[in-house]
């Protein structure tokens, strides 16, 4: 790949200074560096200056194809190997973002197109920067959730779960076990509404229009009950450190008990509809493939890992809550493409569907948030009675409660992979440093793997089938 | 023979109502979801709030091909300039509408990295508060955006008043207007405010890294 | 598990476990073990661990302790103004380190993890962008979440908020 400068007059090659970073082996400088300026791309990020291909340096080849820990012991990526015939200049690179159809969010991509085929993929990011991790320094913990609510907007009880079993590990409280369990029961339903809102935009993206539509009838049911329990349909704010918000309101199992019902047979007329198709399948299978060595090396987790068959599942493996006291499964695929992942979210809501109806059976009455006066508030009734009451009120509102000095990090499983907090607490009333590890930040990462060498509609599926929420992107 | 001879299969009416008419019930919204209120848009967009009813189901994703802007979530800092050029695109009449407290005024996020309020860079005709508004609040925005355009003039251009003078209803108290909205001084008040880079946005080159450039050995 | 180098102690602090029953900790049994290699030992650390069997690196991130510096730290661990926060998972032995990296202000360098774990790019650019600590020998050291032209790291104690402070309109004046 590289042309080597022949040694002249016998003279020894110079040092080059460029080195692979691994291996420590010195790369020998192409003998038209320094002279040949490379292909100017105007982008909106600036003039980006790229080089013809016959510059690359094996390592940087070996980190695009993503193969730099799992080749076999002796054997080097010889450059020779890819099979790009193209000259740079009958490539393209376009833009595609961030304001684009696809309902994702404002992802931007920059992407390498040779005809029809894409090579090499940029996921440009931070088009929803909202600083939210400097603002959750600024809000107490009970305000903290209503800034963390707003990062994966799609499973807005997940990041508040998160971050209240943090604090909760922080302040060393014991949980009364009704709270686990209406925790669970809410976090379930929002991940089967999570997953048909993912149905439907993955049937958008693979041109099923209907799909879109019907996604969300199921979803509006599911809101409703959220609407009914905690106040708003998106962005709930109620699991809070402590418990909850509020208890479960009277006839709760009866309304989860019908969308349980009906979520069901719907979702066998989904996979009719879209299983059933053989374009469906022609769309899917094969495409954006995925191995467990690359999904293991780019920190994949969630239905990305469990597609190239790595059983890993937070909630089975490292259980929180009341996880190890249920009956599910963990779905599994096999190939790490598209079609698997599909399969792996419709089983997942069916089996968020047998969790469910098995919260409804085992809820168990008592305290739906800790008694701890000095963590939550006490009831709104008695304000009026106690003097004391009215004090823990005010100084849980307004001043918010201390936690002691410490680092923890905890994760869950988000319906996008391993969503983790780590939270460092200097004993104040606010955390000083909160970092939420967005699954979709790291999923990103696949994207260019899976797209390479697909075709460019491929590569609205592939975007698709990582399922990025930008606001736990870019936070 | 006059009007009253012709039996059927005339409607007559003012050019400004037939005008406002088509206007009004065949308004397309450009897709400019960002955050969850897009999500909320997209509900509304679906068969249990239909937003088909008011001609504006189809999200036009080309914003040569789109009446309204329903800027629906938080905008960044790094996201401005891209509205900014989506809104240019868009051929007049245009309106835009401004979906959640974010859109409008900045919302929960009064920090380094989002703009306070969208008014900072468009100019905004109907601001539906909420966060999310809940489909019924944008539905009504949508409505109140109808009788807006029923009830306007025609000809009437953006930034220009029906007698000549600008329009500083929306503008910053040093550019002529009554908001307080922080802006700089040195903005032109005689033209409103427009962006710095009103065309293409230039971003900085990334530039040269003397570490990088050290540990790979590269010259600096 | 020890990285031996001259001189240098790696101290593995004991696991930090507070007393009580929250339901992550009941469930998962050990609290995750907290390790605080200095700089020269931190690739050392990470690769020994990633030998161990921590086959994915599940976060990486950096805290700015300007405003907290008599935070508790091991003996033998100078406490400097940044600290980056590697999180290792492992799934054959389903359990968690973490290692923590003094950083000092004035010299924001740590090597980078790219080549172990590949997944650590986007990580470290976040880093880098919020806080300016750079990572030496990552194939793309720029910017990620804000502008490329953007001044300054937000996430620092100095940076500030950069609250709007707002008006209402009708509001009977200043309080």
């Amino acid at each position: 790949m590289t042309d080597t400068a022949p040694a002249t007059d016998g003279e020894p090659r110079p040092d080059t200074g460029l080195a692979d970073p691994v291996s420590g082996e010195q790369y020998d400088e192409p003998s038209d560096v320094g002279t040949e300026t490379g292909l100017i791309i105007e982008t909106s990020e600036g003039a980006q200056e790229l080089f013809p291909r016959t510059r690359t340096e094996p390592g940087e080849l070996r980190r695009e194809v993503g193969a730099v820990l799992r080749l076999p012991e002796g054997v080097v990526l010889n450059a020779d190997d890819i099979d790009v015939e193209q000259t740079d200049d009958e490539t393209m690179i376009i833009n595609m973002g961030p304001q684009h159809p696809s309902t994702h969010g404002v992802l931007r991509l920059m992407i390498e197109l040779d005809g029809e085929t894409v090579l090499r993929t940029k996921p440009v990011i931070g088009y929803l920067h909202t600083g939210m991790e400097k603002t959750a320094e600024e809000l107490t913990y009970v305000q903290g959730s209503t800034n963390v609510t707003r990062m994966d907007y799609l499973s807005p009880l997940h990041n508040e779960l998160v971050l209240s079993l943090a604090v909760e590990e922080l302040l060393g409280i014991e949980m009364p076990p009704r709270s686990d369990w209406i925790r669970m029961l809410l976090v379930e339903l929002n991940r089967v509404s999570s997953h048909l809102m993912w149905m439907a935009t993955n049937g958008m993206d693979h041109a099923s229009t209907s799909m879109m539509i019907y996604g969300f009838r199921e979803r509006e049911m599911i809101l409703a009950f959220f609407e009914k329990t905690t106040g708003l349909r998106m962005n709930h704010n109620f699991i809070r450190p402590g418990g909850t918000a509020a208890d479960l309101p009277d006839g709760w199992e009866d309304d989860v008990t019908i969308i349980c019902d009906t979520v069901l047979p719907r979702l066998d007329e989904y996979d009719e509809l879209l299983t059933g198709q053989p374009l469906f399948h022609q769309r899917s299978e094969g495409v954006g493939n995925l191995s467990a060595e690359e999904a293991l090396a780019l920190s994949l987790t969630g239905p990305l890992l469990r597609s190239t068959g790595v059983p890993w599942d937070l909630r089975r493996s490292m259980p929180y809550l009341r996880y190890d006291e249920v009956d599910f499964d963990v779905i599994v695929g096999t190939f790490g493409d598209n079609f698997d992942r599909y399969s792996i979210r419709l089983n997942e809501i069916r089996e968020s569907i047998r969790i469910i109806r098995q919260v409804v059976e085992k809820m168990p009455a008592g305290d739906y948030r800790v008694q701890d006066k000095k963590v939550t508030p006490p009831p709104r009734g008695r304000i009026d009675e106690s003097m004391e009451a009215l004090i823990h009120h005010f100084k849980v509102f307004t001043e918010g409660f201390r936690v002691p000095e410490g680092e923890v990090y905890v994760a869950t499983e988000s319906p996008r992979g391993e969503l983790g907090c780590y939270l460092v607490s200097d004993g104040g009333p606010k955390p000083f440093r909160m970092h939420i590890r967005g699954p979709s930040f790291v999923n990103l990462q696949a994207l260019p793997l899976m797209m390479r060498g697909g075709l460019l509609a491929d590569a609205v599926v592939a975007c698709s089938s990582v399922d990025p929420v930008m606001g736990e992107v870019d936070r | 023979m006059g009007l009253e001879d012709l039996q059927h299969n005339f409607l007559t009416g003012r050019l400004e109502d037939l005008v406002k008419w088509a206007r009004t019930y065949s308004m397309w919204p450009a897709t400019f979801g960002l955050a969850c209120c897009a999500i909320e848009m997209m509900s509304v967009g679906a068969a249990d709030f239909d937003l088909a009813r008011f001609g504006m189901e189809v999200f036009r994703a080309s914003p040569r091909q789109a009446d309204l802007m329903i800027v629906a979530g938080r905008v960044s800092q790094k996201m401005a300039p891209v509205l900014r050029q989506v809104y240019d695109q868009m051929m007049e009449p245009k309106w835009v509408l401004s979906m959640g407290v974010c859109a409008s005024s900045g919302g929960m996020f009064n920090n380094y990295a989002i703009v306070q309020g969208v008014d900072q860079i468009v100019p905004v005709d109907v601001y539906a508060p909420g966060c999310p508004p809940t489909p019924e609040t944008l539905m009504h925005a949508i409505l109140t955006l109808h009788e807006k355009v029923r009830s306007d003039d025609i000809t009437r251009r953006r930034g220009v008043l029906l007698d000549g003078r600008p329009d500083t209803a929306g503008l910053a108290s040093d550019q002529g207007g009554d908001t307080d909205d922080a802006r700089g001084p040195d903005d032109d008040p005689s033209r409103g405010w427009t962006p710095d880079r009103p065309d293409a946005v230039h971003l900085g080159t990334p530039k040269r890294n003397p570490i990088i450039a050290r540990s790979v050995g590269e010259p600096l | 598990m020890t990285t031996a180098t001259d001189g240098d102690t790696t101290s593995d602090a004991p696991a930090t476990a507070p007393s009580g029953g929250s339901s992550m900790r009941r469930r998962r049994g050990a609290a995750p073990e907290v390790v605080f290699p200095t700089r020269d030992q931190y690739l050392g650390v990470v690769t020994a661990l990633r030998d161990e069997g921590f086959e994915m690196c599940a976060d990486l991130c950096a805290v700015d302790y300007l405003t907290h510096p008599a935070r508790t730290l091991p003996d033998g661990v100078a406490a400097e103004r940044f600290e980056v926060v590697v999180n290792l998972l492992s799934l054959s032995q389903v359990r968690r380190v973490r290692v923590r990296v003094q950083v000092p202000a004035d010299d924001a360098e740590v090597p980078t993890l790219f080549d172990l774990y590949p997944g650590t790019e986007a990580m470290e650019r976040e880093a880098y962008d919020l806080f300016g600590v750079m990572f030496t020998g990552h194939p793309d050291m720029t910017r990620i979440l804000l502008p490329e032209d953007w001044e300054g790291h937000p996430l620092r104690k100095d940076y500030g908020v950069g609250r709007v402070p707002v008006q209402f309109k009708g509001a009977p004046g200043p309080r």
